[in-house]
C-alpha cells in the first residue's frame, strides 16, 4: 500500500476508536464532566496524565529541538520530567485530599477570597489558551504533510474530533481517550526509534544505542561532535548556552510543569490520596519512556541528516527532501552556485534551512523505513496533539462554568444548568482554539515559554505555600501572585515583543533569558508572599483547619463542589 | 484538629521530602548543569557522564524517586493509622 492509503487507514482507525470511547463514556453529571466521577484507577490516570502532558511539542518538536541544540536541549528533558517529582511530592496528594474540581477552587477556598480566585482563573485561562493554539497547529501540520489536505482543513477536522469527545464526555471521555492516545503515541514514537537504532548502531534499545558505535566502530556521539566541529557548529555534547541560563530555564520549566492546571486537575480524578501519589509515579514512568528516547532520536536524525545532505548535488538528493520542500519547511538556496548543498554553522555560507519541527516526522523517511511506520508517526502526532488539546479545553470550560459562573456569578445555578454551561464553554473554547490554529499569532513560540513562566510565577508558589505554610494569608498570596505574573509579563514583553524600550540578549538581567525568567518571577512571588503575610492578619481558624486537614491522607472524600 | 499523631506524621513527611528533593536537586542541577563540564571528563562507553546525566540519568532517578516516595509514604500512612 502507498503512504497515503496507510495514513488514511491508521488515522481513520484511531479516530474511530476515540469516537467510540467518547460515546461509551458520556458524562451525566458535573462531577463526571469535571473529574471523571473521581473513580479513575491510578494506572489509567497515569496513562491519561502522560498523554495529557505530552503535546505536539513533545512528540513532534522536542527531538528536533534537541537535534539542533545538542546539550542545550537538556533543559527540556530535565525541565519537563523533573516537574513531576515536585508535583508528586509537594502538590498532588494534598490537592487530592482537598477534593475540589479545579485549581482556582483551591486558591479561592484556601485564600478565602474571590479576588484570589479571579486571579487564578485569569492565569488558568491565559496559560491554557496559549498552549492550545499550538496543539491545533500541530494537528494541521500533520494533516497537510501526510494527508495532503490544506492545513486549515486539517485544523477543522481536528476541532470536530476534539469537540465530539470533550463536549460529550467531559473529563470522563477525555480520560479514557487519553489512555488510548498514549498507547498510540508511544507505539508510534518507539517503533521508528527502534528501527533506526538497529540500523545505525545494531542495538535495539535507543537509550543505549546512541551511546554505542556505528559500523566503523566509532562512537556515534564522538562522530557527531566531530561533524559539528568540521562544519562550524557548537559541539553537540557541550552546547552554547551559559550555565546560569540553563539552570534557570530548567527550573522555570520544572516549576511551570508542576503548576500547569491541566496537569494538576488530573490528580483530582482518583479515589484517594495514595492513588494520587501512585498515578504521579506511573505518569512519569510513561513520560520517561518517550523523554529518554527523544535524545537518542535527536542524535540519530542529526547524524543521518548531515551525512545525507551535506556536500551532495541538489539533483542527487533523496525523495524525502523534495516532499518536505513543498511544505516549505526545508529550503535550499545555492549561495555559491556550485549545485551542491552546503550545510554549515556560518550563516553567510549556509545554504540549507531546516524547520526543526520536521525532524521527528521526516526521520522515518530519511532512514528509509517502510510506509506503515511513516503513517504510524502521523497517527501518533495527531494523538499527542489531540489529547493535550482536550485536557486544556476542559480546564478552560471548567474555569468558565465552575469558577466563574457557579462560584461567582450565579451560585444558585442547577446541576443541569452547570453541565450545559460547561458544554457550551467547551464548544466556545474549541472554536477559539481553532481560530488560533488557522490564524496562528506569530508569537506562538514565544507565548509557550510565557505559559510556563506564568504557571511557575503564579500557581506553584500559591499552592505550595497554601499547603506548607499555615500562616500564609490572602494578602500575601494575592500580592505574590500579582507580583509574579506582572514581573513575568514585563520581562517577556520587554525582551520578546520590544515593549518598554525592548532590548537584546546583552541587556538580559544577569544573562537570564525570558524563558528562564519564570524562576526569578517565582522566587519574587515566594518572597513577596512571605513578607506581606508577616505584616497582615493570620488566616481565619477554619482555613488553618483546612490546611491541617489536607496534610493528613485519611478520610479523603469524593470530590465535591 | 491537630493531634500528636498527626504532628509526628507531618514531621516525618517533611524529612522524607527534604531527603528526596536533595537527591532530585543533585542529579539534575549539580550533575547535569553546574558540574557537567567536570563530569564530562569521565566516560561510560560512548557517553560523557555529565551529558548522560543531563539527557538520561536524571530522568531515571526522577522516576525512582517518586516510587521510593510512594513506598515510604504508604508505610508511614499505615504506621500512623492514616491509610483508611
Amino acid at each position: 500500500m502507498d503512504l497515503q492509503t496507510w495514513t488514511w487507514v491508521l488515522v481513520g482507525i484511531t479516530f474511530a476508536l476515540y469516537i467510540g470511547i467518547a460515546i461509551w463514556s458520556r458524562a451525566g453529571s458535573t462531577k463526571e464532566f469535571y473529574v471523571a466521577g473521581g473513580g479513575v484507577s491510578p494506572l489509567a490516570n497515569g496513562l491519561a496524565t502522560a498523554a495529557d502532558w505530552m503535546s505536539a511539542a513533545s512528540f513532534i518538536s522536542m527531538a528536533g529541538i534537541i537535534s539542533f541544540s545538542g546539550y542545550d536541549g537538556s533543559v527540556y528533558l530535565m525541565g519537563w520530567t523533573g516537574g513531576y517529582v515536585l508535583l508528586a511530592l509537594l502538590l498532588a496528594p494534598y490537592l487530592r485530599k482537598f477534593g475540589k474540581f479545579t485549581v482556582p477552587d483551591f486558591i479561592g477556598d484556601r485564600y478565602y477570597s474571590n479576588v484570589a480566585r479571579t486571579v487564578a482563573v485569569f492565569c488558568a485561562l491565559l496559560v491554557s489558551f496559549t498552549y492550545v493554539a499550538g496543539q491545533m497547529r500541530g494537528v494541521g501540520l500533520v494533516f497537510s504533510r501526510f494527508l495532503e489536505v490544506d492545513i486549515n482543513t486539517g485544523v477543522i477536522i481536528g476541532m470536530i474530533i476534539v469537540l465530539f469527545y470533550a463536549v460529550l464526555g467531559g473529563m470522563k471521555g477525555i480520560t479514557y481517550t487519553q489512555v488510548a492516545q498514549y498507547c498510540v503515541l508511544i507505539f508510534a514514537f518507539m517503533v521508528p526509534a527502534i528501527f533506526i537504532s538497529i540500523q545505525m548502531t545494531g542495538n535495539p534499545i535507543p537509550q543505549l544505542g546512541f551511546g554505542g558505535t556505528d559500523e566503523t566502530g566509532m562512537y556515534l556521539l564522538d562522530k557527531l561532535d566531530g561533524l559539528h566541529r568540521d562544519l562550524g557548529f557548537a559541539e553537540y555534547t557541550s552546547g552554547s548556552k551559559s550555565t546560569l541560563d540553563v539552570f534557570f530555564i530548567t527550573a522555570a520549566l520544572m516549576v511551570g510543569t508542576a503548576g500547569l492546571p491541566h496537569v494538576i486537575v488530573r490528580f483530582f480524578t482518583v479515589k484517594k490520596v495514595a492513588d494520587a501519589r501512585v498515578s504521579a509515579g506511573w505518569a512519569l514512568l510513561f513520560i520517561a519512556i518517550l523523554y529518554t528516547t527523544a535524545p537518542a532520536i535527536a542524535v540519530f536524525s542529526r547524524t543521518n541528516m548531515i551525512e545525507t545532505v551535506h556536500n551532495v548535488e541538489y539533483d542527487q538528493l533523496p525523495e524525502w527532501f523534495g516532499n518536505w520542500e513543498t511544505t516549505g519547511l526545508i529550503a535550499f538556496e545555492d549561495k555559491n552556485g556550485d549545485g551542491k548543498v552546503q550545510y554549515v554553522g556560518d550563516e553567510s555560507l549556509n545554504e540549507l534551512t531546516v524547520d526543526r519541527d520536521i525532524m521527528v516526522l521526516a526521520n522515518p523517511e530519511i532512514a528509509k523505513l517502510p510506509n506503515w511506520v511513516i503513517a504510524l508517526v502521523a497517527a501518533g502526532g495527531l494523538a499527542a496533539a489531540l489529547s493535550t488539546a482536550a485536557g486544556l479545553l476542559l480546564v478552560i470550560s471548567a474555569s468558565v462554568s465552575h469558577d466563574l459562573i457557579k462560584k461567582m456569578m450565579k451560585p444558585d445555578i442547577s446541576e443541569k444548568g452547570e453541565l450545559v454551561a460547561a458544554r457550551l464553554s467547551a464548544v466556545a473554547a474549541v472554536c477559539v482554539a481553532g481560530y488560533f490554529g488557522i490564524n496562528p499569532p506569530d508569537f506562538v513560540a514565544a507565548t509557550v515559554a510565557l505559559a510556563f513562566g506564568l504557571a511557575a510565577a503564579s500557581f506553584f508558589p500559591a499552592i505550595v505555600l497554601g499547603i506548607f505554610s499555615k500562616r500564609m494569608n490572602k494578602e500575601g498570596a494575592i500580592a505574590g501572585m500579582v507580583v509574579g505574573i506582572l514581573s513575568m509579563l514585563f520581562y517577556m514583553l520587554k525582551f520578546k515583543f520590544d515593549w518598554f524600550g525592548g532590548g537584546t540578549k546583552e541587556d538580559w538581567w544577569f544573562g537570564i533569558s525570558p524563558e528562564g525568567f519564570g524562576t526569578v518571577a517565582m522566587i519574587s512571588n515566594f518572597v513577596v508572599s512571605m513578607v506581606i503575610s508577616k505584616f497582615t492578619p493570620a488566616p481565619p481558624k477554619e482555613v488553618q483547619e483546612i490546611v491541617e486537614n489536607i496534610r493528613i491522607p485519611s478520610g479523603a472524600g469524593e470530590a465535591t463542589h | 484538629m491537630s493531634t500528636p499523631n498527626h504532628k509526628a506524621y507531618w514531621k516525618t513527611n517533611l524529612r522524607y521530602l527534604a531527603i528526596l528533593l536533595s537527591i532530585w536537586f543533585i542529579v539534575s542541577y549539580l550533575f547535569g548543569i553546574v558540574f557537567v563540564g567536570e563530569l564530562n571528563t569521565i566516560r561510560i562507553g560512548g557517553f560523557k557522564l555529565g551529558f548522560w546525566f543531563a539527557q538520561q540519568g536524571s530522568i531515571y532517578v526522577f522516576v525512582i524517586l517518586i516510587f521510593v516516595y510512594i513506598r515510604l509514604m504508604n508505610k508511614l500512612d499505615k504506621k500512623h493509622n492514616l491509610d483508611k
